[in-house]
């Protein structure tokens, strides 16, 4: 009676079917996914806002336009102050934090559906790799749109202070490296921005993902939010 | 008797809770035959949703081995399992676990994606499935547009996805009302009898006991006794009125 029966190894799913699960769960979930993007928006947009604010400032000072400006400030020296060194880590760190928790929630509260995927016959490997391809897009779209909502909001506040000087001197550009190495210029900040954000969200998503696909199904499926 | 598809030997499991070890399995030995209707039966914490689990390949035990198939369990690969559980395994629980995102058809031809099933085959044998369940007019339904009793026929026709050799149901009909619980169970006995799966049902449903071959009772994490149904004198029609 005991006769042992073949077993195969699973097979790997053409990437195509991910493609199509990911889009269509982001789809559905709109509202939901629109909640996670807000939330790398939001982080990115603080983040960006800060970087772009500093580089027109910068820019502003070299220009020698600012004096009116800089006799306000209780730091007068050129450069980076201490003041906005702190800022730009806060900022950072609030990006962190945020992207981190919203697509750790966002996660969470699938654990379930991704232990049944297992039952149904899922490999770790697609779990983590529909979740890669989720999180990725959620995060290039949430942190393009807060890159631009952040250099927009700089762009205002340049305009306030500067006024419409700021377009002739606008750092738009890296400056050059061996003067000013730290000047990278609107462009190269917003795509930092977009990266970061990209690169967080896909940690914070794949991460818990990935421990959610290790647990075997009985146990994901226990899982409560 | 016929062709054994399931054996447990010994099976232990242990659950970590802080520093205490609570022991849900204490030593199962069962053996299960081939297109066998099983129903595990007892109280809550009585260890049958572990052992369901551990039969199913959902978890694994601390001790003792499950064999299905003449096959010992521990002994596969992790992809070799995802193969067994997509394959030879049908999943039925309580809560149904549809995908809440995917319509009816697509909850059950997602199996049949898993076993590399081409897009024209998949949707063909998933409506078929669907019209043997009933649900042939739902097929692009979610499953929050449907009913508690519908969303069990579509877990139903995913489980029979991939013409499985074993059907598990935790606890099938705990969230249904009698009668739609009752129309769950004959599915189940239906599909069982006509395509000679074997069943094994986690429940404390009294109305299971009518259509099982065999009633394990297991209490405090071992099997208290095994009955036949011709050994059972319950009648099912007073206890279904309640």
């Amino acid at each position: 009676m005991e006769r042992p029966t073949q077993i195969e190894q699973q097979i790997e799913l053409p990437f195509g079917e991910s493609l199509r699960i990911s889009f269509q769960s982001l789809k559905i979930r709109f509202g939901r996914s629109i909640i996670t993007t807000a939330g790398i928006t939001l982080g990115i947009a603080f983040l960006v806002s800060v970087w772009t604010n500093n580089e027109i400032d910068l820019a502003m000072q070299e220009s020698g336009r600012t004096e009116q400006i800089t006799s306000l400030e209780e730091e007068q020296e050129q450069g980076i102050s201490t003041k906005d060194i702190w800022l730009i880590i806060m900022s950072l760190i609030v990006c962190v934090v945020g992207i981190a928790n919203s697509m750790l929630m966002a996660v969470t509260e699938r654990f379930q559906e991704i232990g049944t995927m297992k039952c149904l016959g899922a490999l770790d490997r697609f779990v983590v790799r529909l979740f890669l391809l989720e999180s990725g897009f959620q995060g290039l779209s949430g942190a393009l749109i807060g890159a631009l909502i952040g250099t927009i909001g700089s762009i205002l506040l340049g305009l306030k202070n500067h006024g419409l000087d700021l377009f002739f001197y606008f750092p738009l550009l890296p400056a050059n490296p061996e003067e000013a190495p730290m000047r990278l210029g609107i462009i190269v900040l917003i795509l930092l921005g977009c990266i970061l954000g990209m690169v967080l969200s896909v940690i914070g998503a794949a991460f818990p993902a990935w421990r959610a696909a290790q647990l075997p199904p009985a146990e994901a499926m226990r899982t409560e939010v | 008797m016929a062709e054994t598809v399931v054996k447990t030997e010994n099976v232990v499991k242990e659950y970590r809770m802080g520093t205490n070890v609570v022991r849900a399995l204490d030593g199962i030995n069962i053996e299960i035959a081939r297109g066998e209707y099983i129903s595990l039966m007892g109280p809550s914490g009585s260890g049958k949703s572990t052992l369901f689990n551990m039969i199913g390949a959902l978890d694994g035990p601390t001790g003792g081995s499950v064999y299905i198939d003449g096959q010992d369990m521990s002994q596969l690969s992790r992809s070799q399992i995802a193969w067994f559980r997509c394959h030879r395994v049908g999943y039925i629980f309580q809560s149904y676990n549809l995908l809440p995102v995917m319509s009816a058809l697509e909850n059950v031809t997602l199996p049949m994606i898993f076993a590399g099933l081409s897009n024209r085959d998949r949707n063909k044998k998933g409506e078929e499935l669907l019209n043997l369940v009933g649900l042939g007019d739902r097929t692009h339904h979610r499953p929050d547009e449907l009913s508690g009793g519908q969303r069990q026929r579509v877990a139903i026709a995913r489980a029979f996805a991939n013409d499985p050799t074993i059907i598990l149901a935790d606890e099938p009909t705990a969230n249904l009302d009698t009668i739609t619980g009752r129309e769950i169970i004959d599915l189940i006995r239906d599909l069982n009898r006509g395509k000679g799966v074997t069943v094994i049902s986690a429940t404390h449903d009294l109305k299971m006991l009518d259509v099982s071959d065999r009633i394990v009772d297991i209490r405090d994490g071992l099997v208290e006794r095994i009955r036949n149904r011709d050994e059972i004198d319950i009648e099912v029609g007073e206890v279904g009125g309640h």
